[in-house]
This record gives C-alpha cells, sequence and structure tokens, in this order.
C-alpha cells in the first residue's frame, strides 16, 4: 500500500479541541438566546418565530454540511472514518414516550442540556439546581432502564 | 449589526450552530449532541454497578465531558466579554403572557420571578427547577438525545427515530407552556 503517513489529532490535544468547540457553542446559544426561558416560552406559544428561525436554519446548515461530508469520504482528524450510524428505530416507545417528558421538562425549566450548562456558566447559579436535577434523572433511567419499554 | 454588541437574529445564529454538526464530525467523527454527556458524568462519578453506567466512559465520552464544559465556559465568556448578551427582548405577545404569569420583569435570560433561590423554597418555583430539570435528563436519556441529538444533528441526518423525538418534544413542550405552566402561576 502506498499509505501517506498521515497526520492524526492524539486524543488529549483533540479534547482541548472540544473545549475550544464547546466554549464557541457556548457563547452561541447566549447570544443568540437559545438558552433563554423567555425564548423558549415564546416559541411554544407561537409568538415569535425566532427560535422556529434557529432550529430550522440550523438544521439546514447541518445537512447541507452532512451530504458534503458524505459525499467527501473523508477521515477525521481523529483518525477515524467520517460516518453518522443510522438510529435503531425499534418499537420506537424510546423516541416518543422519552421525548414527552423530555419536552415536558423543557417547557418547564425553559433549557434544555446545553443551556442549562451555559446558563450555569454566564451567572444563573440557581440554574444548578436543574443541572444536578437533570443528571439526577439520567442516573435514576439507567437505573430503570431494563424496566422500561424502548 | 455587530456580533459583539447585539444579540444575533435567527438567521446568523441558525447556519452558526447547524456548523457544530460538521466541525465535531470533522474532528473526530463525533456526532453533535449534549445529552450524552449527563450519562458520561453519571458513569465517571456514580456508576454504582448500574449497567447502564459501565462502560469505558473515558475513551467514549471525554469529549462530550469537555465539550459541556466548554458550553459552561462560553456563557461565561459571553457574559464577560459580549455586551449584547443577555438582554433579551421577546414580542409584545409573549410579553403580555408573561405578565399574566406574574413575571412583570422581562429582563437578563430568566424570570427571577420564577426560577431563583427564593423561589426554589416555594412548591412552584422547586416543580420548575427541580421537575423541570429531572424530566430533561430522564426525558433525554430515554429518548437518547435532546434537542442537539435528536432535533438539530438527527433531523439534519434525516432519522426517523429524531423526527419521532423532536415532534414528542413539541408535544411535552406544548403540554407545559399551555397547560402545566398557566396551572402553576394561577392563571
Amino acid at each position: 500500500m502506498n499509505e501517506t503517513k498521515r497526520f492524526t489529532l492524539p486524543f488529549r490535544a483533540a479534547l482541548v479541541v472540544y473545549l475550544a468547540i464547546g466554549v464557541l457553542f457556548g457563547i452561541a446559544l447566549t447570544m443568540s438566546e437559545a438558552l433563554s426561558w423567555y425564548r423558549i416560552q415564546e416559541m411554544f406559544r407561537f409568538q415569535s418565530m425566532h427560535m422556529y428561525g434557529i432550529i430550522g436554519s440550523a438544521v439546514a446548515t447541518a445537512a447541507l454540511g452532512l451530504a458534503v461530508l458524505k459525499r467527501a469520504g473523508l477521515r477525521s482528524l481523529e483518525g477515524s472514518e467520517i460516518s453518522v450510524p443510522p438510529k435503531v428505530l425499534g418499537r420506537g416507545t424510546r423516541y416518543w414516550a422519552g421525548g414527552i417528558l423530555f419536552g415536558l421538562g423543557w417547557g418547564l425549566v425553559g433549557a434544555c442540556p446545553g443551556p442549562l450548562a451555559a446558563l450555569v456558566g454566564f451567572g444563573h447559579t440557581i440554574i444548578l439546581v436543574p443541572f444536578v436535577a437533570a443528571l439526577s434523572g439520567t442516573w435514576l433511567y439507567g437505573r430503570l432502564r431494563s424496566s422500561l419499554p424502548h | 449589526m455587530n456580533l459583539l454588541n447585539d444579540p444575533w437574529p435567527w438567521y446568523v445564529a441558525g447556519p452558526i450552530i447547524g456548523l457544530f454538526v460538521p466541525a465535531l464530525l470533522i474532528v473526530g467523527n463525533r456526532l453533535f449532541g449534549v445529552s450524552s454527556s449527563l450519562r458520561h458524568v453519571c458513569a465517571a462519578t456514580v456508576p454504582r454497578g448500574v449497567e447502564f453506567f459501565r462502560y469505558e466512559w473515558w475513551r467514549i465520552g471525554a469529549w462530550n465531558i469537555t465539550f459541556l464544559a466548554g458550553i459552561f465556559i462560553g456563557g461565561w465568556v459571553a457574559a464577560q466579554a459580549f455586551p449584547g448578551a443577555g438582554h433579551v427582548v421577546v414580542s409584545d405577545a409573549a410579553r403580555a403572557t408573561f405578565a399574566g404569569y406574574g413575571v412583570t420583569e422581562v429582563t437578563g435570560l430568566i424570570p427571577a420571578q420564577l426560577l431563583s433561590w427564593e423561589t426554589l423554597a416555594t412548591w412552584r418555583g422547586a416543580l420548575m427547577l427541580i421537575g423541570g430539570g429531572f424530566l430533561v435528563g430522564f426525558g433525554a436519556s430515554w429518548a437518547g438525545g435532546c434537542t442537539s441529538g435528536h432535533a438539530i444533528a438527527g433531523l439534519a441526518d434525516r432519522q426517523l427515530p429524531s423526527l419521532i423525538a423532536t415532534l414528542g418534544f413539541f408535544a411535552g413542550g406544548l403540554v407545559s407552556a399551555w397547560i402545566v405552566l398557566p396551572w402553576f402561576v394561577g392563571v
């Protein structure tokens, strides 16, 4: 094989990159106001198109990016081939049941996991409470997983 | 428009957020998603012999935990360095709805009159903060993803499970915003 030596990003160096990407994402969540309880309520009450515009154009941009990447057949900087595994549908129970529970919580506390972290960073220490509650919800799911339908 | 001094309009914010999907794939074939990091944090701290938390969390999840830490830092950076951060101006219709909830001070990112250390001591505040947070974590784990993994990355990849999950997110959110929350605040 005529394998040219390719650059591979070491694991720990990659973590620094993920941290930096996370910082940018936290800034994007804050400046887009997608982390705001007000914006989430406004969305669910159909009182502004702000959030619909964000999610719609984000999906369109991501879809375009995915299409380009799939066609290019590249390797990632860490070395693995770029591929998006399909999610397993099964009976689909987990998606609608878990989805509805998530939505109920989202509509109350007005933030999903990423925004919760950004809000705490922004200085809203009270959001530590729902953040820890989300961790305990995750833990309880793990504990009950075998007895829940999926 | 200045990206530091003004909130980002949706047509700027959306495409920027969407770019995180290909960016994470390019760096390490990682699928954009935040809620998995909650699982990894549980696995790293209190696995307690639960099967769901017994895996090589460092190899699989370290990227996701550092990504989450970055989001936290990003919120801090925006608060410190971006004068335009945290001054949400909602529509008049939304403002009227909030006034009906007793939220007269629509300032900052969250309503202090509903979500604060003071309201945590009330049943209403506790249900919103603890109950809401709990459902976000439980629901996202059960659904195998949250807004980022399903509603953005999954939909962009045209995955049926993500469409079902996103419809579920929306159905639950509508029930909370139109029924549960108004009931909590006594409308």
